[in-house]
């Protein structure tokens, strides 16, 4: 049994209601316990945190951190990794390179230097779960899992065409087992399949998909329920059709009603909420107002923002025609990747730039979402790393939220017809500590469904990050002074001590197993590999932990 | 590795074992059917010829454990050694990598990590120069699976898949039915691209003799072609294939559905090198303005594609990586190992699954012989017999399980057919890396290159 004691702390847990209360946090063995009745009692360990700032550990909800397609972006781009702050081998911890695609080792140590101990890949072709299990478990210390890409399954597609709903339940659930995933994502639905058979998008959600006689719509809706049915821990997560274009608010609008009656995530919520023309970049401009009013008026949604930040970064992305079409508007190199009976992927070197209107209108429209949806328990930080920015700049997004003056000093140096557009420069709202503490722990933890993590009641892991208070709140957020992770300090003014391993979560709904000799006879039909080749082995899972279905 | 439960027990001592994988080539089967008496395959179904060989002179040899400097070794005292040879070298250099698991290539990039060396696979001499083209225009591509199910036109260029990758045909690019290629080979047009007339134009519709040393202009003559530029008749000069044949191509490939490129050896190791896996990237993704086409290098090795992954992921760079600053860094014919050995840099070397005494250049294979150098192979190769510690090991496929990736990326699990009572690299480099941390641990030395998060 080893404990750890954090005294004096200055705490922010919002599950609990605990809003910069002074007070004691208890760990023994790995797991946050009551504080002991005796008053002498004594831990293994003590951390005195008298005047830090304390919240659970960070999750990142969203975010490409594994997989085939994070990984093609890291050999894409050694001009970028040359000039990127390497990560330097020590004593305890494995070197790595930075930049807008960290390699994995680097990665898990970035995120632990954040003051982040959870975060989710968010696409993930089912073919190379595999892949993406391996390459998480050489992400050290943060806990891990990712979402299994089904919005353009050929098997999803036709047993919707084909009303067989029990059928699309049993193969949903069967794909989560067979890939060890954590969730249901839907990527452009239906978009990707018609990008994959011979070019070409859908460009709203009642449009038909050639050869498969379904809509968007019907992907979306039969998704939704069937993820519901399951009882999964998260809803589905959406990535909506016509993602980037000016004019795509309508779609997004759209894909919200179609969802009533539903429970749904969408995700990267500022790519979709633009104004314009399709055709014409220059008539670009924010529909967050009306959409943001949606979101607050119907509490069956949550959102993650997919913050743009002005730098270097890399677009990456299960969404294959939108890869070609950032390849068309930068002219930059493009690699596309599509997976048999599944899914495709686009991935292009992108700059953000201040002094672009299209750029400075989609950095003001990540954060009217911020600052315009009422119930920051709707709403979770993200940069959609790196396709936004890196998950790094977290620390200066929260200084932004925190900081209005800050806002429109950066809004200063953008075109001026930004202001026009959007409504940012009108908007006061300030975070809060507790705020930041929901939007970046409290809330994904709750729309992931983790009732062990996001909080520093009994029973939580014992996940914690403590900060020295710093007029300069990015420098602050940028700079824990402790990061425990499972009661164990790894991270100590800026060093890691120790290389911890995290754990891999997923899901295992139940099926029919009479279910499965029609996906079976399916799959040998049309995969190029064998059917009993397909499913993870429990040895690719770091130290697993099944979520329950509910 | 649970891999073993593919096995069925039809006999005594007679074994079958379900889908399991053929790591000889690229293409990966997985879709074998291994008959094992004792020690021995005796039967592999869906094998190809090169499938068959790979799977039939599997023996277990009677060799030592190790040899140390020669002489007959244990595992442990052999293992000791490695460990002495690689923490005393002030500039190693791991390499090879192609012919193993994932799961050990993660273990040889730990180990080349913790001691600052340099790591390097195969990829450097075969498709390195891809790999570079890609990251100077990016990719096109897709899986195997794709190729099956749509493409209507099929382009093999510089290589020679019907002996190369004998079931590349059967099973993924030309024969097979497919969802949106109901018909198979009917349904598709096959064209070979190629200095000579190999066994492999027999199946294809058209074979365009490319003279030698001259895709690069043919690629971009093709380019030309695509965007409608018009293009002078002395192309017949440059290239040795008529002007009138090129729009014929052309014709085709725009009318295509789906299409696929697919590129080997011929293309990236001859005059150009990774100009001319540019060019073909570069004409594949220009052909998306008018349809669906896509790219692919046929890798060769079982498990290079794997080396690639572990490679990037554990660095973020694909081959030939320095991490001798305390950081990766990457600069082929810098970082590579025939490079780092030809100019007599590398003071010790970890060699695994690979024979580079029998492929690198004299002057390389002179610097490798006279350094102390840790060799795991199966066989007693030529890099094993002049290695200071050279390892007896299993097979992989064949004795061990673990994961291979696929030429497109498509990970794939192993089910061995029969124990080796020798050990897997896997385990093998698990034992060295435990003595090299153990050593650096207890040294506890402060570490220069000690720095935050
Ligand atoms: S094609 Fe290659 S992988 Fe397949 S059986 Fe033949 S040698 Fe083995
Ligand atoms: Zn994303």
């Amino acid at each position: 049994m080893s404990s750890l004691r954090i005294t004096g702390g200055t705490i922010y847990d919002p599950a609990n209601g605990i809003d910069g209360d002074v007070g004691d946090i208890w760990i023994v063995d790995g797991r946050i316990v009551e504080a002991p009745a005796e008053p002498d009692a004594s831990a293994d360990r003590t951390l005195d945190a008298t005047g830090l700032v304390v919240m659970p550990g960070g999750i990142d909800m969203h975010c490409h951190i594994a997989g085939p397609k994070v990984n093609t972006a890291r050999k894409m781009i050694p001009e970028e990794k040359r000039t990127a702050e390497p990560v330097r081998r020590t004593r305890l911890t494995r070197s790595g390179s930075g930049g807008s695609v960290p390699s994995t080792f680097a990665t898990g140590y970035l995120y632990a230097g954040l003051g982040y101990t959870t975060a989710f890949d968010a696409a993930v072709p089912p073919l190379a779960a595999r892949h993406a299990h391996e390459e998480l478990e050489d992400t050290p210390i943060i806990d891990k899992g990712f979402y299994v890409m089904m919005g353009n399954n050929h098997y999803v597609m036709k047993q919707l065409a084909a009303g067989e709903p029990g059928r699309l339940k049993a193969y949903i659930a069967w794909l989560l087992q067979s890939t060890k995933g954590y969730a249901a994502k839907l990527v452009n639905p239906g978009g990707v399949e018609v990008w994959k058979s011979g070019g070409g998008n859908v460009h709203g959600i009642d449009e038909t998909v050639d050869h498969f006689n379904v809509t968007p719509r019907q992907i979306i809706q039969g998704v939704a329920s069937t993820v519901q049915e399951l009882g999964l821990p998260h809803p589905v997560h959406i990535h909506c059709n016509n993602l980037g274009l000016p004019g795509n608010h309508a779609t997004t609008m759209d894909t919200m009603k179609s969802l009533e009656g539903y429970r749904g995530h969408l995700t990267h919520i500022q790519f979709h909420s633009y104004d314009g023309d399709p055709d014409d970049q220059s008539t670009f401009g924010s529909r967050v107002p009306e959409l943001s009013e949606y979101v607050n008026s119907h509490e069956n949604l949550t959102v993650d923002v997919g913050q743009v930040m002005f730098a270097n970064t890399t677009s990456m992305t299960g969404d294959g025609p939108l890869g070609y079409y950032l390849h068309q508007v930068t002219g930059r190199k493009w690699f596309s990747g599509d997976t048999e009976m599944e899914a495709g992927c686009g991935i292009v070197p992108i700059v953000y730039k201040q002094k672009s209107l299209v750029h400075a209108l989609q950095w003001a429209i990540g954060l009217e979402w911020y600052l315009m949806v009422d119930d920051p328990w709707r709403i979770a930080m993200s940069t959609d790393h790196p396709n936004g920015g890196s998950f790094q700049a977290y620390p200066e997004i929260i200084s932004l939220l925190m900081d209005r003056e800050r806002r429109l000093e950066v809004l200063a140096g953008a075109p001026a017809a930004v202001s026009d557009r959007c409504t940012l420069k009108d908007l006061d709202r300030e975070y809060s500590l507790n705020e930041i503490a929901i939007i970046t722990r409290a809330a994904p933890a709750r729309m992931l469904g983790l009732a062990h993590k996001g909080h520093l009641g009994p029973g939580a892991d014992g996940d914690v990050t403590l900060y020295s208070p710093d007029d300069d709140i990015q420098r602050m957020f940028e700079l824990p002074r402790y990061v425990v992770s499972r009661g164990e300090v790894i991270v100590d003014d800026a060093q890691i001590m120790r290389d911890t391993r995290g754990r891999t979560l997923y899901v295992e709904p139940e099926y029919d197993p009479d279910a499965v000799d029609d996906i079976q006879a399916w799959f040998e039909k049309t995969y190029s590999i064998q059917f009993r080749n397909y499913p993870v082995g429990d040895h690719y899972l770091q130290d697993p932990l099944v979520v329950p279905t509910s | 590795m649970s891999t073993t439960e593919a096995a069925t027990e039809t006999a005594p001592g007679l074994r079958v074992v379900q889908d399991a994988t053929c790591t000889f080539c690229g293409c990966v089967c997985d879709d074998m059917e291994l008959t094992v008496e004792g020690d021995r395959i005796t039967k592999a179904k869906n094998a190809c010829v090169l499938g068959k060989a790979w799977f039939f002179n599997h023996h277990v040899e009677d060799r030592p454990e190790a040899l140390i400097d020669g002489q007959p070794a244990g595992y442990e005292q052999a293992m000791d050694r490695a460990a002495e040879i690689l923490l005393s070298a002030r500039f190693p250099l791991t390499y090879g990598l192609s012919d193993t698991t994932t799961e050990a290539q993660r273990v040889a990039l730990a180990i080349t990590d913790w001691i600052g060396g340099i790591v390097d696979t195969t990829t450097s001499v075969c498709h390195g120069p891809s790999g570079i083209a890609f990251q100077g225009v990016g990719e096109v591509t897709c899986s195997l699976g794709e190729v099956k199910n749509r493409a209507d036109y099929v382009i093999f260029w510089g290589g020679n898949p019907a002996e190369s990758h004998p079931r590349h045909f059967t099973k993924y690019s030309l024969m097979p039915k497919g969802e949106f290629v109901p018909n198979g080979r009917k349904d598709r047009t096959a064209v070979l691209i190629d200095v000579r007339k190999t066994k492999s134009a027999k199946a294809a519709d058209h074979f365009l003799q490319v003279k030698p040393r001259r895709d690069f202009e043919l690629a971009w003559a093709l380019r030309a072609l695509a965007r409608g530029v018009e293009l002078d008749p002395s192309i017949e000069e440059t290239t040795g294939i008529s002007l009138e044949t090129l729009e014929e191509i052309m014709d085709g490939m725009k009318k295509a559905k789906f299409g696929v490129i697919l590129f080997g050896m011929g293309l990236t190791m001859t005059r150009g090198k990774h100009l001319n896996s540019e060019a073909v990237l570069a004409l594949a993704r220009d052909m998306n303005e008018h349809t669906r086409w896509s790219a692919k290098p046929m890798r060769g090795h079982g498990n290079v594609t794997g080396a690639d992954n572990v490679v990037s992921w554990s660095t973020g760079y694909p081959f030939g990586v320095h991490l001798g600053s305390g950081f990766p860094r990457f600069n082929p014919g810098e970082f590579t190992a025939s490079d780092v050995l030809a100019r007599g840099e590398a003071d010790a070397a970890l060699i695994i699954a690979s024979d580079p005494m029998s492929n690198f250049s004299q002057p390389a294979r002179d610097h490798l012989e006279g350094i102390p150098s840790v060799v795991l192979d199966p066989k007693l190769s030529d890099t094993a017999r002049t290695a200071s510690v050279a390892f007896t090991t299993s097979t992989y496929g064949i004795n061990t399980g673990g994961t291979v990736y696929r030429m497109d990326d498509v990970p794939i699990p192993l089910r061995p057919a029969f124990d080796s009572p020798y050990k897997s690299d896997l385990e093998i480099l698990r034992g060295i890396e435990s003595r090299i941390r153990q050593r650096q641990l207890a040294e506890s030395l402060p570490d220069p290159a000690a720095s935050g998060a």
